[in-house]
């Protein structure tokens, strides 16, 4: 018999049912159920992500609507209907297909079922995020799922007490969720790495324009004259301190069980205060999950988990996996995503967003893994 | 069934690989007519020439096809996703070489590296509202060239020639194009960056990895890269 990405008809029922059963669950807890459509504007993930989305997921087009692309996930559609008319507070959840381009790896699904709950409630974040992780935890119950958690706000809060130049913050904060250029400007900004040749030779210049040839192209001289006056500005910032680089660092290698990981948090935070109410969050979360019946001595917290894949993510993340099946992406996944909704706010007309966090869960892989019954 | 060896149909990359054939002792020529794209072979049995435009070379190599091709190395990786696992290197032919590079205008006098068009490119889109644009037809080759190098706030429109021209005419802000001499760039005022170089390329003969083959054709094509000397 001919099957779909090792589904047999039989096979594809089980993960519809799970999909469903899971739905009904989030549904039980209080979350509307709601549906969204597969194909969406363009624009608004283009605008979010740029063009990396491109790699992510599928564009289609037609002459009328222009640029579409195939649902990569609900986050997006849900908040856009929300900010069209929902009141707070409001919990949803959906189930459906996601698609997801793959240009690495044939063995990946290119499309899947997933099933979520997004809650946007700002009264209680600690009790919002531990609801969102314990919905998620309780319906893959009995999986025996590793479970990894982060908080990407405490890197946040970190940038945003270093005693720098607010452009420089805002530099490192633009590349928060990229890792590589992150470093590169931070060893920059301390003075770590040489200026580059052809920097210093700009900023000695008489006339930095001899010989540049004609104006063309959008961006004009006086862009070109105003972010020479940004390097001039930076070459004259001292550099960030070796003690304020090590406390970043300290920061990205926290690796601990929860209550361990706070402790250390606390200790960072005595030499960085900047930290200190972003740590205290994170101890109102672990205390909310305790509350939700977690333990969080069992539960592992990495302060740079999430920082690659999950961009916008802006506090609490987590992801459930399967610790017999490293090869498989996680069961399920979330976090909070206020940075998102400021962003997809604008348009809105609600610039300040509104606080959210939500959770998938992919049925096909617990039926995969056989925790679906 | 016989081996098919695929080669551009046109210009001088045909012309050379003719050329770098004969020099092995295989000649290669179109059948009839200059206009017409069926091929002959002489100096070997079994091997069909098959003429196709560059550009479709990769695909028939995937598709299984053709078993040989000659395109560039620029080509290959646009258009195949785990190009590697596709298709096998045989030999680095020594023609067609063109660099493909990220430039921009030369006025812009603060910008020589992707640190800068980074920078750059965040600016650009607070003033102007929209992500910096930058020309290309290489969509996947500049994407992840850029992802790796962290740079963001860019946006890729399609140019599939003249790509030079596109910032005069304000379509674009920066392009990432082919070239070989820098000539065409420098005529319209454009400057690649330092740590500007995406890919160097130049036409390659490649081995479909995703052919079927029968034991006849397994010998011709091991005769045959016997006498090209890239067995």
């Amino acid at each position: 018999m001919p099957v779909w990405q090792g589904h047999t008809p039989e096979a594809r029922a089980r993960v519809r049912a799970c999909a469903a059963r899971l739905r009904a669950g989030f549904e039980a807890a209080g979350a509307a159920p709601v549906e969204c459509p597969i194909l969406l504007p363009a624009a608004t993930l283009l605008d979010l992500y740029g063009e990396d989305i491109r790699a992510r997921a599928y564009v289609t087009s037609d002459a009328l609507r222009g640029e579409q692309m195939m649902r990569p996930d609900f986050t997006v559609p849900v908040v856009e209907m929300h900010m069209a008319g929902g009141a707070e507070p409001a919990r949803y959840t959906y189930a459906g297909e996601v698609f997801r381009r793959q240009e690495e790896d044939e063995a990946r699904a290119n499309e899947y079922l997933q099933v979520g709950v997004e809650i946007f409630d700002g009264s209680d974040p600690a009790a919002a995020d531990a609801e969102v992780f314990a919905l998620v935890r309780a319906a893959t119950g009995g999986m025996q799922l590793r479970a990894a958690t982060g908080d990407i706000g405490i890197l946040m809060a970190a940038v945003g007490g270093l005693r720098t130049s607010a452009p420089r913050k805002a530099a490192l904060m633009r590349h928060i969720w990229r890792p590589r250029r992150f470093r590169a400007l931070l060893d920059r900004f301390a003075g770590r790495s040489e200026v580059p040749a052809s920097r210093a030779s700009l900023l000695a210049a008489a006339d930095p324009f001899a010989g540049a040839g004609p104006d063309i192209g959008l961006r004009s001289r006086v862009e070109v004259e105003a972010r020479i006056e940004a390097l001039r500005a930076d070459a004259g910032t001292p550099p960030i301190s070796e003690r304020e680089v090590a406390l970043i660092d300290a920061v990205l290698s926290v690796r601990e069980t929860l209550p361990y990981a706070l402790e250390n948090l606390r200790d960072i935070a005595v030499d960085m205060p900047a930290i200190s109410e972003a740590v205290a969050g994170l101890a109102a979360r672990a205390e909310a999950l305790e509350a939700r019946g977690i333990d969080t001595a069992a539960l592992d917290f990495e302060a740079a988990y999430g920082r690659t894949h999950m961009e916008y993510y802006d506090g609490f993340v987590f992801g459930l996996y399967a610790g017999t099946r490293p090869d498989l992406p996680p069961v399920a996944t979330g976090g909070r995503y206020d940075a998102l909704t400021r962003v997809l706010g604008r348009r809105a007309g609600r610039p300040d967003g509104i606080p959210a966090v939500g959770g998938v869960v992919r049925p096909g892989l617990m039926v995969e893994l056989g925790g679906a019954a | 069934m016989s081996v098919k060896l695929g080669v551009p149909s046109k210009g001088r990359l045909m012309e050379k690989t003719f050329d770098w054939f004969r020099e092995r002792g295989i000649v290669l020529g179109r059948a009839g007519s200059d206009r017409e794209y069926a091929g002959r072979v002489e100096g070997i049995d079994g091997v069909e020439l098959v003429l196709l435009s560059a550009g479709e070379i990769p695909r028939e190599l995937t598709e299984g096809r053709i078993h040989l091709g000659v395109t560039g190395t620029d080509l290959i990786r646009e258009k195949l996703a785990g190009w590697d696992l596709r298709v096998e290197e045989l030999a680095e032919l020594g023609f067609g070489h063109a660099d493909l590079v990220m430039a921009v205008p030369g006025c812009w006098v603060d910008v020589d590296t992707l640190d800068d068009l980074d920078a750059a490119a965040s600016a650009f889109r607070e003033r102007h509202g929209f992500r910096m644009r930058i020309a290309t037809k290489y969509h996947r080759l500049v994407r992840d060239f850029l992802r790796d190098h962290g740079v963001a706030d860019y946006q890729l429109v399609d140019s599939q020639g003249a790509t030079e021209g596109v910032v005069k005419n304000e379509t674009a802000e920066a392009i990432a194009d082919i070239t070989s001499t820098g000539e065409t760039l420098r005529a319209n005022h454009l400057k690649i960056l330092s740590d500007g170089l995406i890919l160097k390329s130049q036409a390659t003969l490649f081995r479909s990895r995703r052919v079927e083959m029968s034991d006849a054709d397994r010998a011709v094509l091991k005769d045959l890269t016997a006498r090209l000397r890239v067995d």
